[in-house]
């Protein structure tokens, strides 16, 4: 049984009269990436604010490796590291300078300072860049930097609020892979983000809106639990006489000419694969290109987050994609 | 509270107050200007004050009058007229502050052992100048006039009878030439530290605040006291620099005496540079962004300290519920005490109950500071 390294049950955070956390509720096990997804305003940085000691909340209860966030934040910062999402170094310091000022604001010692600084700048590829001005450096460099700074006293949670935000995609895809490295060595992550792409670099996701969690589980979980139908991209000649056969199948929910192609809609894309190539080869249809599109996760976040959805309701009325 | 944490932000602080060339030219520079500007240009000595003559008698009893008040020292004849006119005009372009006639019967009247007048006319727009140069122009007056009788009487040998009137025999002490730089100068002083220290201060967690680095730090086991006093250290090492300056320069530019204890000076001074420095952290913590905190940190230090320190307008001088409000104003004991190092050379015993005043100061704010750090939230 792994340990678990956040907690989190019916935590609450009242601002006034919003409520920007409503009862959250999760367990992170120590060593996984766990994403928080949410649109902005979700309540996804009051969280990790709370579970970092920066909040109280104002109601339920927290825990992060074995410490109450109502209660010891001392101790819980000893054990974290956390980033924020404006990377948050001393400009006008030089790298070295911003890594000896956060070795000692964790209280390492001299001789684990130099050791944790030489690794830091080593994992970040700055170890030529010792003297640099921090904030001559480029963004992915500094984010870079910021994430050594934050992991100094190898914390065994860390928690990286929208890491990545402004980075250019190789950066970023570097940065991530820095990420998995640190998660393979036992190192909770708890990321928040709302680029998609690194959504799926997650082990488990949990998706906020309005204070919320909305779902919860592994990307692949919730693809299938809140988006079961495929999209079918297919091109063919005599479109229209195409798509007039297939709508009449009920194995799909929905069939529309989109452009040059047919989009048609399934809940079960093999059945409806071999369906499409019985029904068209028998009238004399030519299938140029047919293409299954797997729902992506920024289907099931716009879904889940859209206001007009009822919450608890799944969704498996037919939907049109145009 | 931890050393170890401390010390990183007492480093970290240093690294960018020397990094930053230009707030440090500012906080070397500042106190050294405002002491050649106040220091040579702020005096309150009324001397040299510029008349017009116009003597019309001419004789060697008027020149002998006009002889003793150039000599005083206290007013200079900077113009020989014949006509009213040229006198009011002179006073009117600021020429002169003064304007003296001497009637043509000067002379012949005091031979005759008659009473006799002379005209002043007097710029009354600046009531402190007129004032004196009256003053002054009385007691010249008056020792021709008794110097007269003595003569007269002198001549008459009735010397054994003559009994001098009251004569005041008068002993100033402390600063026996009335030189106002004197006064001035340690007065001075509060005023330097009081701008440099809050100036200096207020930026310094509005900034982190601004750049975001304050969440940074206070998501790690940092506390609100260690960081106060971490980025204290810097500053008041800063401040010292400034308070030696200006020191130095009292002593060898503007040569006023010192006749109290440096130990006591500057361990006082230690005391009120914790207390205006915390204000500006105070300030800093409260302020919403940079500019406003320079504002607020000019309007709230430097304002009250210049009016209300005693530095230049004497306390005794305002209404009473005002004289009480000084006591809240820091700036006001240290110039006491500093006055009273200076000129009168005191030691504790004298300076004692300014001295709580200071502590009870330099407490109540950094208390303050640090327990509204702690509420921050993000």
């Amino acid at each position: 049984m792994d340990q678990v390294a956040v907690f989190a049950k019916d935590l609450t955070r009242v601002f006034g009269s919003f409520v920007a956390v409503d009862h959250v509720t999760f367990e992170v096990p120590q060593g996984e990436i766990f994403g928080f997804l949410g649109p902005n305003g979700a309540g996804k940085t009051t969280t990790i604010k709370i579970l970092c000691g920066l909040l109280t909340p104002s109601s339920g209860k927290g825990m992060v490796t074995g410490y109450d966030v109502n209660t010891e934040s001392e101790e819980i910062k000893k054990h974290i590291g956390y980033m924020s999402q404006k990377f948050s170094l001393y400009e006008d310091l030089t790298v070295s300078e911003n890594l000896d000022f956060f070795g000692g604001v964790y209280g390492l010692d001299d001789e684990t300072k130099a050791r944790r600084s030489l690794w830091v700048l080593e994992m970040a590829g700055l170890t030529d860049k010792t003297d640099t001005i921090t904030g001559s450096l480029p963004l992915g460099w500094k984010q870079r930097l910021a994430l050594g700074c934050a992991i100094l006293h190898e914390p065994p949670v860390l928690f990286l609020d929208e890491p990545t935000s402004g980075v250019d995609p190789l950066s970023r895809r570097n940065f991530w892979e820095l990420i998995n490295d640190l998660a393979s060595q036992g190192v909770t992550i708890f990321v928040t983000t709302h680029y998609m792409e690194e959504a799926e670099y997650c082990n488990r996701l949990a998706l906020m809106s309005a204070g919320k969690i909305v779902a919860l589980g592994t990307p692949s979980e919730l693809k299938k639990k809140w988006m079961p139908e495929s999209v079918i991209d297919l091109e063919c000649d005599q479109l229209m006489r195409a798509s007039e056969l297939l709508q009449k199948e009920p194995v799909f929910s929905e069939a529309a000419v989109f452009g040059s192609s047919i989009h048609l809609v399934t809940l079960n894309p093999n059945e409806a694969e071999e369906k499409i190539r019985g029904i068209l080869t028998n009238n004399g249809i030519t299938i140029e290109r047919l293409e299954v599109v797997m729902p992506s996760l920024e289907d099931v976040f716009v879904t889940l987050t859209s206001p007009e959805r009822k919450l608890g309701k799944s969704d498996n009325q037919p939907r049109t994609y145009l | 509270m931890n050393i170890v944490r401390t010390l990183a932000v007492a480093k970290k602080e240093t690294r960018q107050i020397i990094r930053d060339s230009r707030s440090l030219y500012l906080a070397l520079g500042i106190p050294v200007m405002l002491m050649i500007l106040f220091g040579f240009a702020l005096s309150l000595d009324v001397d040299n004050i510029p008349i017009a003559l116009w003597d019309q008698n001419k004789s060697p009893q008027s020149r002998d009058f006009v002889n003793r008040m150039t000599s005083s020292g206290y007013f200079r004849c900077v113009a020989q007229t014949e006509a009213y006119g040229q006198i009011m005009a002179d006073l009117d372009s600021n020429l002169i502050s003064v304007g003296l006639i001497i009637p043509f019967d000067f002379s012949e009247k005091i031979k005759k052992g008659d009473s006799t007048q002379i005209q002043a006319i007097v710029d009354g727009s600046d009531s402190t100048r007129a004032n004196l140069a009256m003053v002054y122009l009385e007691t010249i007056a008056t020792t021709f006039e008794s110097d007269l009788k003595m003569k007269a009487l002198t001549r008459q040998a009735v010397q054994s009878r003559v009994v001098p009137p009251v004569d005041p025999r008068i002993r100033i002490l402390y600063n026996p030439e009335l030189i106002s730089r004197n006064n001035i100068i340690p007065g001075l002083i509060p005023v330097i530290m009081m701008i440099i220290a809050a100036l200096l201060t207020s930026l310094t967690i509005v900034r982190e605040r601004e750049t975001g680095t304050m969440e940074q730090l206070m998501s790690t086991p940092l506390k609100p006291n260690e960081l106060v006093i971490g980025k204290l250290i810097p500053y008041f090492t800063l401040g010292y620099i400034d308070l030696l300056m200006v020191y130095l320069m009292g002593e060898y530019v503007f040569r006023v005496p010192f006749r109290g204890s440096l130990l006591i000076m500057f361990l006082v001074s230690s005391v009120f540079l914790i207390g205006a420095m915390s204000i500006g952290f105070l300030v800093s913590v409260v302020a919403s962004n940079q500019f406003f905190a320079t504002q607020l940190a000019l309007l709230g230090t430097v304002l009250p300290t210049f009016l209300l320190s005693g530095f230049v307008f004497p306390i005794a001088n305002m209404p009473t519920a005002l004289q009480y409000f000084t006591y809240i104003i820091p700036a006001r004991h240290y110039v006491t005490i500093l006055r009273a190092i200076y000129l009168k050379g005191v030691g504790w015993g004298a300076i004692l109950a300014p001295t709580v005043a200071l502590v009870v100061f330099a407490v109540l704010v950094t208390t303050l500071v640090a327990h509204k750090l702690g509420k921050i939230q993000l």
